[in-house]
């Protein structure tokens, strides 16, 4: 099976898993639960009116065919109505979703190449001073709470330093500074503990490549640390790297949730945020769908990375 | 002085977890003349793979040179530091690995391994260095020279990596070059052509080296002065010729006799009662294999094709066969670890369940498997009550009590003292263990012990002992044993039949005595040439193969001779158009050929040349 | 020939974890710690001190208004401070660490065990059950952790009961996967085809052949569960949707005081500090362990 069948097959899997999700995601929000209907229209409402909603949300189908056209309306991207807004879900989702992609672009262009150069230098210098140290730094950053960060941010920044604003408002079209101003705390507490965790994932894929055989072989050549750790190590390790940074990057679909709100960012997480609050449903289903859906590009591009770097995969 | 290696008061220690520093590399000296090839010989612990590496100054991790002073030329190797010993290494001291598979980056390709050397160190261009490269593969007898750089880890032979590793080690023009064990890990068919190899590049470049290894008999080939190890100290050392000839100390002796093979086999007369009873175990026709099925029911990788065995009750029956031949698969199939997809497997005269859930019990108890690597045979988080306990429990329901006497009665007879019971399995050593797997086999009493390459982990010493035991034991127990070694004098010394695979297929079927005589099937007589003998000279005498025989290219069908490719005697439009049949010959052997019994007789594979003595026809 | 024993081809990642060091249990575990390991097991083991004696050393009531002013800064009387309704910091932390610890550890002892028991069963099970769970799970790991969560809220609530749920389904596919990866790797190894060549039967293979020898990954592996969910619950609580008032957790109490934070008040950040002490505590612990136990920690993922 050469490189393509394979990445066909994952993509194949991926589209399953998706269908899988789905269903779960589905089940739990519409099937489960108390009758939705009864909720949104409170205790002093006529049987009446509740059937009469309760047809309307066509909450009175059975279950699959429920599903079958939640499923239809999401994949032709009319994922319904929104129960607390009652604007079509998707016109609020193409206002924020922009704004949460940026977020995280800006969170992923950052952190990657740092916690790359520091996993990389870590490994070339393990056991050194600075690789213990490292060590226990990014072990702190990675179990603290996000709120903690942020909270500790706004103190230091805001509240003492008086640099930056608490609040994260950038006008439509910011000049690089104001873009500056307003950004530099939500990604700087993203990156946080992301930086830590990829950090640490790379450096343990360097290391695990260290220590094999062809590594000794290296050494015994005369290969410099350097030499070692880049021309060999890596190009070995890319495949756990990509997949280090795919699962990292998927961590910020769930950690923006924090921090949106916390700053009070429009984007997609403190929407969804907002659906569980009202019990917005349908709302809440399509955010669900699109954090999924991006978990999984994420890993399948990770997967396809891992492939086209294993000459193994490759060239058969 | 002439020498151009010199090594005096060479200690090494290893730390263990706990801290505690032990000795494995004690007050070892020895020089090395420029031009000379000086053989490290010894058994596992003896320390002469951490002495190599120390002559370039490295230790693994976990180890350290504390003492000691290590000379090459006019450098002192313990004085240099880190930037300077990369500077040597590589360059003027190159090392080659036991494993070349683990040895080279899978995601590089082979040319760039082979000329870093050159590159690091500064001395020639990149197009130069390959240049030089292409030559050397060509001095090694490697195929498609030119191309082979290109390819990659995974598509290159076990033999053709350790040559390509020999490249990568002579890019630079060592002054020395150390080879670790390079063709242990080879079969010994593939192994011939290597150590030819290296001795002819070693010998045209007046190299001085030194060559680690375990087996006697192939330093014999290579060597002109050896150093004998044990446990971390020097025992004896002396040009190769003495020590093969007249050893004076005792390890050393101890060492040549193990190598020797000693006939452990029941008398003669219990063969004569055995061949009137129904065997113990027939096979016929028994087909297997891995992955799904296909058309015809054969699974996608077919591992085993049409093979056929007897073995009667108290015989043992050998199973000889090279990696990729299937003779492990053959033991997982009896065993029910693995279902065939064909043929009949009867035991005491009646059918085995190809499923392990479908077998009875008794059937399962009188089969018993014994593995290679007791490391991994024996459960770690076990004792050695609990490992020997359960099949007590389990086939016997015996109680507490009886079970305490019966492990006792168990480790009596496997020679192994009753206190070891409460021990766990990863503080004994390899032979301990070994004799703990076969007692395990034994508590279930059974009739048939399978016996998957039981003593190719063990140091030859203890591998010896493992074998007497073996003898005893079935000499006590009218025990018949499925022997299977890639090792042809074990299974000669230990076996009263022996079958030969090649390719899952049995090629050959012979009594023990028989297998060296001719008529032979080509694949065995070139396994029977390739086995070293312990004289100097031997790799000179067995003469380069003759080119082979051309071949057109296959027909399609099903069947056709799994040794075609490498076999000196085919036969073009017959070989390669139909499947061979098996031809009974006057000796009572069973050969997988076209050629009849007399053919075979006749014609001597080029491989064994002038001045060789052909096998004996009444072989030892 | 082949090699003997000793002399090693590749290193690989041996999956039979750490070697059983022979000594006493002391020298154990003083071998296994190092230094920031020891500081870490003595955080985590203040902390549980904390989750069961809290109440009983607090000095105050959990809603006890103690304070003339709301947000006071740290003192004598009030050491970490008064909350937005002037009640006692020090107290409401005493009380609300049960929460936090006592309902991450049920989430992570019940995730680690399904978790783990569904792996060992889907490894020594045929191909098909194999499959179909890990499938099923793998869709689950697609969900992010939060996300499923605010979802589960969504739908049933925030009792204690479904909290506790929902953070051990949102990390029982993680330890799925470790467990199922290591119990395949060891159900290839000998002594395990060993039993299945005597006839023992599936339950036999996986509790008494396969799990000795993984409990060590496993144990660190509910290390790191346990992490997860204490940021996992606070998190949520600090969104208002983990635990409802009058109960508070760390998180929660992060939440009502946040209005402090202008102020620079210690009520805001003593508890999440108190949260990240916790977490940080247990983390250093994982670390120091040796061998595969911390590789797997290094590759963990919230």
């Amino acid at each position: 099976m050469n490189a393509m069948t394979l990445i066909a097959k994952r993509i194949g899997i991926a589209m399953l898993t998706l269908l899988l999700v789905s269903i779960v995601v589905f089940s739990i929000t519409a099937l489960l639960p108390g009758d939705a209907a009864q909720a949104a229209l409170g205790q002093s409402a006529t049987p009446e009116t509740i059937a009469a909603l309760r047809a309307q949300l066509g909450l009175d189908q059975p279950a699959h065919l429920r599903y079958l056209h939640w499923l239809i309306g999401l994949l032709s991207g009319n994922p319904g109505q929104s129960l607390s807004n009652n604007v079509p879900v998707r016109e609020l989702i193409a206002l924020r979703l922009p704004k949460s992609l940026l977020l995280a672009g800006v969170a992923a262009a950052v952190s990657v190449p740092i916690a790359l150069s520091i996993g990389i230098l870590s490994a070339m210098y393990r056991d050194s001073r600075l690789d213990r140290a490292l060590n226990l730094v990014t072990l702190s950053m990675v179990a603290v709470p996000e709120f903690l960060v942020a909270t500790l941010a706004v103190l230091i920044f805001a509240v003492k330093l008086h640099w930056l604003s608490a609040l994260s408002y950038a006008p439509d079209n910011p000049g690089m500074g104001q873009f500056l101003r307003a950004y530099a705390m939500p990604v700087m507490t993203l990156c946080f503990v992301i930086v830590a965790q990829m950090a640490r994932m790379t450096r343990a894929a360097v290391i695990d490549q260290v220590s094999r055989s062809y590594v000794e072989m290296a050494i015994l050549k005369g290969a410099s640390p350097a030499r070692i750790v880049l021309a060999h190590a890596l190009p070995n390790a890319v495949g756990p790297i990509a997949n280090a940074v795919a699962l990292s990057l998927s961590y910020l679909l769930g950690g923006a949730i924090i921090v949106e709100t916390i700053f009070n960012y429009p984007g997609i997480a403190s929407l969804m945020v907002d659906a569980v609050t009202n019990r917005d449903m349908p709302l809440l289903q399509a955010c669900a769908m699109i954090f999924c859906c991006a978990y999984l590009a994420l890993v399948l591009l990770a997967d396809v990375v891992a492939i086209a770097s294993n000459p193994r995969l490759r060239s058969q | 002085m002439n020498d151009l290696v010199r090594i005096a008061g060479l200690r090494v220690v290893a730390r263990a977890d706990s801290g505690d520093e032990s000795a494995i590399v004690k007050e070892v000296s020895f020089s090395i003349p420029k031009g000379e090839v000086l053989a490290l010989i010894g058994e596992s612990g003896s320390g002469k793979t951490t002495i190599a590496l120390a002559l370039m100054g490295y230790a693994r991790s976990g180890c350290r040179i504390a003492a000691g002073s290590v000379h090459i030329g006019d450098t002192d190797v313990m004085s240099l530091d880190s930037r300077q010993l990369s500077d040597l290494r590589g360059c003027r001291v190159a090392y080659i690995a036991q494993s070349a598979a683990a040895s080279f980056n899978p995601a590089k390709p082979l040319m760039d391994q082979v000329i870093e050397g050159a590159l690091i160190h500064g001395l020639m261009t990149r197009a130069a260095a390959e240049e030089k490269a292409v030559d050397i593969f060509r001095s090694l007898a490697l195929p498609d020279p030119e191309h082979i750089g290109r390819r990659y880890l995974h598509q290159v032979s076990g033999g053709q990596l350790q040559r390509l590793m020999a490249a990568m080690a002579l890019i630079t023009d060592p002054v020395l070059v150390i080879l670790d064990e390079p063709t242990t890990a080879l079969d010994v068919t593939t192994q011939i052509e290597v150590l030819r190899a290296f001795k002819k590049v070693v010998r045209e470049r007046g190299m001085t080296a030194v060559y680690v290894s375990h087996d006697l008999a192939v330093v014999a080939q290579m060597a002109d002065r050896i150093v004998v190890l044990n446990r971390g100290e020097v025992r004896e050392t002396g040009s190769t010729t003495q020590i093969l000839t007249a050893p004076s100390d005792p390890y050393t002796k101890a060492l040549m006799a193990a190598t020797k093979p000693v006939e452990r086999l029941a008398s003669e007369v219990n063969i004569e009662r055995r061949a009137a009873a129904p065997p113990l175990l027939a096979i016929d026709g028994l087909l297997a294999g891995y992955g799904r099925r296909e058309e015809h029911g054969l699974p996608r990788r077919l591992v085993l094709n049409d093979i056929g065995l007897t073995i009667q009750r108290g015989a043992t029956l050998g199973v000889i066969g090279e990696s990729g031949s299937g003779k492990s698969t053959l033991a997982r199939v009896i065993a029910g670890l693995l279902a065939p997809a064909g043929g009949t497997v009867l035991f005491d005269g009646a059918p085995l369940a190809p499923r392990l859930a479908q077998r009875t019990r008794e059937q399962l108890r009188r089969i018993q498997i014994v593995f290679q690597n007791a490391d991994t045979a024996l459960n770690p988080a076990h004792t050695v009550v609990r490992i020997l306990g359960r099949p007590l429990e389990f086939y016997h329901g015996l109680h507490e009590v009886a079970r305490g006497k019966r492990i006792a009665q168990l480790l009596d007879r496997v020679r192994l003292p009753a206190d070891i019971a409460e021990r766990r399995c990863a503080d004994l050593s390899g032979g301990q263990k070994q004799r703990i797997n076969l007692a395990r086999a034994l508590a279930a009493e059974p009739d048939l012990i399978l016996c998957d390459e039981v003593t190719s982990a063990l140091d030859t010493v203890v591998a010896a002992a493992i074998l007497d035991l073996m003898a005893e034991l079935r000499r006590e127990l009218n025990l018949s044993y499925l022997f299977i070694s890639h090792d042809i004098s074990t299974v000669r010394a230990i076996c009263d039949e022996v079958i030969v695979l090649y390719a899952g297929c049995k090629v050959e079927s012979a009594s023990r005595h028989a297998l060296s005589a001719v008529p032979l099937h080509p694949y065995t007589d070139l396994l029977i040439a390739s086995v070293p003998e312990m004289r100097q000279g031997w790799l000179e005498q067995v003469g380069p193969s003759a080119s082979l025989p051309p071949v057109g290219a296959n027909a399609h069908g099903p069947g056709l001779c799994s040794f075609l490719q490498r076999c000196p005697v085919r036969i073009d439009g017959v070989c390669n158009v139909t499947a061979p049949s098996h031809v009974v010959t006057r000796s009572g052997k069973e050969i997988l050929c076209h050629h009849s019994d007399e053919q075979l007789r006749h014609l001597r594979d080029p491989l064994r040349v002038v001045g060789h003595q052909p096998a004996a026809e009444n072989a030892k | 020939m082949m090699p003997p024993v000793s002399s090693s081809a590749d290193q690989q990642l041996d999956p039979q974890g750490a070697v059983q060091p022979v000594g006493s249990p002391r020298r154990r575990l003083r071998r296994w710690l190092s230094g920031s390991g020891l500081i870490g097991l003595a955080v985590v083991t203040f902390w549980l001190l904390i989750a069961v004696l809290g109440p009983l050393i607090a000095p105050h009531g959990v809603g006890a208004i103690v304070a003339d002013d709301a947000f006071a800064p740290m003192s004598a009387q009030f050491s970490l401070g008064s909350d937005y309704l002037g009640r006692d910091v020090l107290s409401r932390i005493l009380y609300g660490a049960r929460y936090t610890v006592g309902l991450a550890l049920a989430a992570a002892l019940l995730a680690s065990t399904a978790g783990t028991s569904l792996g060992l069963f889907a490894a020594v099970s045929g191909r098909w059950i194999d499959e179909v769970a890990s499938r099923l799970l793998d869709a689950l790991t697609c969900i992010p952790s939060k996300i499923f969560a605010l979802v589960m809220v969504a739908a049933f609530g925030s009792s204690v009961p479904l909290l506790l749920l929902t953070a051990a389904l949102s990390y029982l596919p993680g330890a799925y996967r470790i467990s199922r990866s290591l119990a395949v790797n060891l159900n290839q190894m000998e002594y395990v085809q060993v039993a299945r060549a005597r006839g023992e039967g599936r339950i036999h293979i996986a509790c008494i052949e396969i799990l000795p020898n993984m409990i060590h990954p496993m144990l660190t592996d509910f290390g790191l569960r346990f992490v997860f969910v204490v940021l996992l619950l606070s998190g949520l609580s600090f969104l208002g949707l983990g635990v409802q008032p009058p109960a508070a957790d760390l998180g929660s109490l992060v939440r009502e005081n946040i209005s402090g934070l202008a102020d620079g008040a210690p009520a805001v950040i003593m508890p999440a500090l108190a949260i990240a002490t916790l977490t940080i505590g247990v983390n250093l612990v994982i670390d120091s362990l040796p061998g595969r136990t911390s590789r797997i920690a290094a590759g963990a993922l919230r």
